[in-house]
C-alpha cells in the first residue's frame, strides 16, 4: 500500500504531523502500536515551564535543544499558530508562548503551563484568587483525587478550601467494582439525564457563600459538552483539577485529534506495530508491520514520532541504548553508570538520549542521513522533558515544523 | 546476569505498566458493573492467579473477548489471551448445556439443515423462544438466524466443483459454518467473484468450524480436534496443492491464524500467513496488477462500513474498506469503531443479553442517524446483531457480496482473459 507521508505513532506528535501533512492534501497514514501517553495527560501544554518568557529563552538553549534546531524565529513562529491548529480539531486551550500561566498537579503543586484545555483552574499570579473561598468535591470512592493535597495548594493562595464528597444513585452502581471507579467510567456516566441528577445535588451540597468549586477532571470523554451543562446548572463556577491516569480530558484531546485527522482523509491505523523497513542508499524504502505482514507500506516521506523509552521510540537493555525498529543511530553516553544520577529528584541523564539527527531532522542509518525519514516529538531527545517542562512544546512544535517543510 | 532482556512472559503480561489504557476502551466495563475490567481480569489478576489459581474470578466471564484492549494496548500485552487462558484454566464453573449447544455450531447446522423450513418456522415462534429462555438460558428477544434448505457444500460439490478445475489458478475456501448452514449465498458470492477473475475454488478436506465459539465456551478438548483437523487441511491446501485458505469471516480467519497459537497451544506457524480474508486477498492480487474486476456502471449505494471487532484486532479493515472503494458507484461512510455487543454466543445467554444491547447501543445510534441503504462488514455475528437491533430494518451485507452484486461478470471475466 501506498501514502504520501507514513507517520510511525499515533501521539501528540504523530497526530499534530498527520494533521498537518493532511491539510495539505498528502495521502497520510499513521500506524500506533496502541493508544498514546496522552491518555495520562495532565491537560497542560508546557513549552519551556521553568520560564517566565518562553520564547524569549529559546535563543539561550544549547545548539543540541530540539528548539534550536527549530531556530528561535521559527518558534514562535510555530507556537503561535497552535491554538488555533487545536481548535480546528475541537481542542479548546487558554495562554500564551509568551507568558507562562499557573495551574494545579493532581498533587496539589501549582506549576506553571504554556497551553491549557479549558476545563481546567488556571490562574495568572499566586494572588489572583487570594481571599476567595473554594469548595473541593470529590466522587464518593473514586480513589485518583486527592482532596488535601488540593487544599494545601488552594492554601498557598490564600484561597479558604473546604472539601467534600458527592455521589448519586448512578455513580453508587459504578462503585460495585471498587477498581473499575475510573475517571474513564466516572465519565461515561456522568452524561444525559445523571448529568442533569448530579448537577442538582452538587448545587444542594454547596454552601451559598462559595465563589468557585474544584472537582476531579471526570467530565466530558467523547466532547466537551457536558461540561458546559454542568457549567451552566451550577450556581457558582465550576473549574476541575486533572486525576491521577487515565486522564479525561487527555483520552478526550486523543479523540479529537483522531477525528479531525480522519475528516481531513487520514488513515489512523490501530494495534499495529511497525516491525522493521529497508533502508537504501539514503532512503527509506517500505516498512513492515505486524498485522499486514508481506504487504508492506511504501511512501515518499515517513515520519517516525514513535516517542522515547515509554512508547518504546527508544529502548535500552544492559548494554546500551538503542532504535528498536531501524537501528537509527542513538546520541546516548556509553557507560550505563552514566545513565542515572543517584537523586531521584535530580535531572536524569537518561531523559536526554535521543536520535542523532542532522539539521533537517533526518536520522542517521549507518552514519548517513536518511534524506526521506524525519524524526519528531520525544524520539529525538537533546532535552530533558521532565526537568525543562518541555515536553508538549517539543512534540508539537517538531512536528509542524517537519510537516510544514515536507513537500 | 542478563535474564530481564531475554526473558519474555507468556502474552507479554509482565510488558503491563498499569496505566489502565485497556479499562477505557472495554465495552463491558461501561455497561456491567459486575466485570472487573481487562487490566484487573487480566495482567493484575493474573499475578495472583499465577500465586494461586483460587483468586481466579468469575466473573471473567462477562469478557467478550473482543481484543479492544489489546488493540488499545501501548505495550502490547495480550490482555484478552490472558483472560481466556485464565477462564479455560481456572474456572470451576461446569460448561452448561446450552453452551454447548451454542458452540457446536456444526452439529446444530447439520441437523437443522436437514429440516430447515421446521427449524427456522419453530425459531420464530415466542412460545419455543420463551421456553428455551426458561429452560436452558437463550435470551427470547434474540432473532435466530435462518438455516438453509441445502447446504453450501451440497450445492459446491454439485453446481461448481465439475467446472473449478478449468482454471488455472486456484484458491481453498474456507467457508465456515455460516455459510455453509445459513447463508450459502455468501459462498456462492465468493465463488462468483474467483471465477470472474479466473481463479478456481477448492474446499478444505474435512473443513471443520473454527472453534471460535468452542474456545468461548471453554470446550477447548472439543475446540482442539477441531482445530487440529483443520490445521491438517489447512496444511494439504498450502504446502501439497500451494493454495492459500481464504475465507469470508473475519473472526474465523483471526482464530485460525492467531488463537489457535494462543489460546489452544498449536503451532501454526508454517502456514498462518497463508490463512487469508477474502477481502485482503483480492485486494493484493489486485494490486500486483494480477486481475482485475470491472463493475457495473449503473451501480449505486450508500454503504457504510463497520469494522468487527475482530477485523480491528487482525488490523485488516484497510482492505475491505479499499476494495468496496474500488467500485465507482458506492459512497462510504466509515464507521466509528465500536463493538456490536454480540461476540458470538456471548449475546445469545440470557444472562447477557442486556448488556449485549447496551454494548451495542452506540453503534446502532451511529447507523441510525447515517441511514445507509446498506451496512458492510465482515463478520457474521456483527450482521444478526445490527440487523436486528437497528430500529429502522436494514440489510448488512459481507464485503464479497458487494463485490458480487456490483461485478459485471462478463466484462470482468473478458477482461481477464477467462
Amino acid at each position: 500500500m501506498k501514502f504520501d507521508t507514513i507517520i510511525i505513532g499515533g501521539g501528540l506528535s504523530g497526530l499534530i504531523s498527520g494533521i498537518i501533512s493532511a491539510k495539505k492534501g498528502k495521502r497520510v497514514a499513521i500506524i500506533s502500536t496502541g493508544q498514546s501517553a496522552l491518555h495520562f495527560s495532565s491537560g497542560s501544554f508546557e513549552l519551556l515551564s521553568k520560564e517566565n518568557n518562553p520564547l524569549k529563552a529559546i535563543d539561550s538553549l544549547p545548539a543540541s535543544h530540539p528548539y534550536s534546531k527549530i531556530g528561535a524565529s521559527r518558534v514562535s513562529e510555530l507556537a503561535n499558530k497552535v491554538p488555533e491548529l487545536l481548535s480546528e480539531a475541537g481542542v479548546a486551550v487558554t495562554g500564551s508562548a509568551e507568558s507562562n500561566h499557573l495551574n494545579i498537579t493532581p498533587l496539589g503543586k501549582i506549576k506553571t503551563g504554556w497551553l491549557t484545555l479549558n476545563d481546567f483552574l488556571t490562574f495568572e499570579t499566586m494572588t489572583d484568587l487570594k481571599g476567595q473561598k473554594a469548595e473541593i468535591i470529590n466522587i464518593k470512592g473514586y480513589f485518583d483525587f486527592y482532596p488535601e493535597y488540593i487544599a494545601l495548594a488552594l492554601r498557598k493562595l490564600e484561597v479558604e478550601a473546604k472539601a467534600q464528597t458527592i455521589t448519586i444513585s448512578e455513580l453508587e452502581r459504578l462503585r460495585k467494582n471498587s477498581t473499575e471507579m475510573r475517571a474513564s467510567n466516572i465519565a461515561r456516566a456522568l452524561e444525559g439525564k445523571s448529568l442533569e441528577h448530579f448537577a442538582t445535588e452538587l448545587n444542594r451540597i454547596i454552601s451559598p457563600t462559595t465563589d468557585f468549586v474544584l472537582m476531579p477532571a471526570v467530565i466530558g470523554l467523547a466532547n466537551e459538552k457536558p461540561l458546559d451543562t454542568l457549567r451552566s446548572r451550577l450556581k457558582c463556577p465550576v473549574y476541575f483539577i486533572p486525576t491521577m491516569t487515565s486522564s479525561v480530558p487527555g483520552i478526550r484531546t486523543q479523540l479529537q485529534l483522531v477525528t479531525h485527522f480522519e475528516k481531513l482523509g487520514g488513515k489512523f491505523i490501530l494495534g499495529d506495530t511497525v516491525t522493521d523497513g529497508i533502508i537504501e542508499n539514503g532512503k527509506l524504502r517500505s516498512i513492515s508491520t505486524s498485522n499486514l505482514g508481506d504487504n508492506v507500506l511504501s511512501a515518499d516521506n515517513f515520519i517516525l514520532a514513535t516517542g522515547s523509552f515509554f512508547s518504546k521510540g527508544l529502548k535500552s537493555n544492559f548494554d546500551k541504548v538503542y532504535e528498536p525498529v531501524f537501528d537509527l543511530k542513538i546520541n546516548y553516553l556509553e557507560h550505563r553508570s552514566e545513565w542515572y544520577n543517584d537523586d531521584s529528584y535530580a535531572p536524569q541523564p537518561y531523559m536526554n538520549f535521543g536520535l542523532t539527527i542532522d539539521g533537517d531532522f533526518h536520522p542517521i542509518y549507518e552514519d548517513k542521513a536518511v534524506e526521506n525519514m524525519y524524526a519528531v516529538g520525544s524520539v529525538i531527545g537533546g532535552c530533558n522533558p521532565l526537568a525543562e517542562g518541555c515536553g508538549a512544546g517539543v512534540a508539537i512544535l517538531t512536528a509542524m515544523h517537519v510537516a510544514e517543510k515536507i513537500s | 546476569m542478563k535474564y530481564q532482556q531475554h526473558n519474555v512472559s507468556p502474552n507479554n503480561f509482565e510488558q503491563c505498566l498499569k496505566c489502565t489504557i485497556c479499562t477505557v476502551y472495554c465495552p463491558v466495563v461501561p455497561v456491567n458493573p459486575n466485570y472487573p475490567g481487562p487490566k484487573q481480569a487480566g495482567p493484575d489478576g493474573e499475578r495472583y492467579r499465577l500465586k494461586k489459581g483460587d483468586f481466579y474470578d468469575e466473573a471473567l466471564k462477562y469478557c467478550l473477548n473482543c481484543k479492544r484492549c489489546e488493540v488499545a494496548c501501548p505495550s502490547n500485552v495480550r490482555i484478552g489471551d490472558i483472560i481466556q487462558s485464565a477462564r479455560i484454566k481456572y474456572s470451576k464453573q461446569p460448561t452448561p448445556l446450552r453452551d454447548n449447544i451454542l458452540s457446536d455450531t456444526d452439529l446444530a447446522g447439520k441437523m437443522a439443515t436437514k429440516m430447515s423450513p421446521l427449524v427456522n418456522f419453530m425459531l420464530k415462534q415466542p412460545l419455543v423462544k420463551t421456553v428455551m429462555d426458561l429452560t436452558i438460558g437463550v435470551d427470547k428477544h434474540r432473532t435466530f438466524p435462518k438455516y438453509a434448505k441445502r447446504t453450501f457444500v451440497k450445492w459446491f460439490k454439485h453446481d461448481a466443483l465439475p467446472y473449478q478445475k478449468d482454471f488455472s489458478r486456484q484458491v481453498t475456501y474456507f467457508h465456515g459454518c455460516y455459510v455453509n448452514y445459513n447463508h450459502p449465498k455468501l459462498g456462492k458470492d465468493f465463488v462468483k467473484v474467483m471465477n470472474a477473475v479466473g481463479i478456481g475454488v477448492q474446499l478444505m478436506e474435512n473443513e471443520r468450524c473454527c472453534g471460535v465459539a468452542k474456545i468461548a465456551n471453554r470446550l477447548t478438548r472439543q475446540a482442539m480436534r477441531d482445530a487440529q483437523i483443520n490445521l491438517g487441511a489447512i496444511r494439504k491446501a498450502v504446502i501439497e496443492q500451494g493454495t492459500q485458505v481464504v475465507g469470508t469471516s473475519s473472526t474465523c480467519i483471526f482464530t485460525m491464524r492467531d488463537e489457535y497459537h494462543h489460546i489452544l497451544h498449536l503451532d501454526n506457524n508454517d502456514v498462518r500467513s497463508q490463512i487469508n480474508l477474502a477481502t485482503r486477498y483480492l485486494w493484493n492480487l489486485i494490486e500486483k496488477g494480477e486481475i482485475t474486476l470491472v463493475f457495473k456502471p449503473d451501480y449505486k449505494k450508500r454503504i457504510a462500513y463497520h469494522t468487527p471487532c475482530h477485523m480491528a484486532k487482525l488490523g485488516w479493515n484497510i482492505y475491505s474498506i479499499e476494495l468496496i472503494r474500488k467500485i465507482p458507484g458506492v459512497d462510504l461512510t466509515i464507521l466509528k469503531s465500536e463493538c456490536c455487543g454480540i461476540a458470538g454466543t456471548y449475546g445469545f445467554k440470557k444472562e447477557n443479553y442486556k448488556y449485549s444491547q447496551a454494548i451495542g447501543s452506540a453503534l446502532f445510534e451511529q447507523i441510525e442517524e447515517l441511514k445507509p441503504e446498506i451496512v458492510a462488514t465482515d463478520c457474521e455475528t456483527c450482521k444478526w446483531q445490527i440487523e436486528m437491533s437497528v430500529k429502522t430494518p436494514i440489510e448488512v451485507y459481507n464485503p464479497i457480496s458487494i463485490i458480487a452484486e456490483a461485478l459485471d461478470v462478463e466484462a470482468t471475466k473478458k477482461s481477464n482473459n477467462v
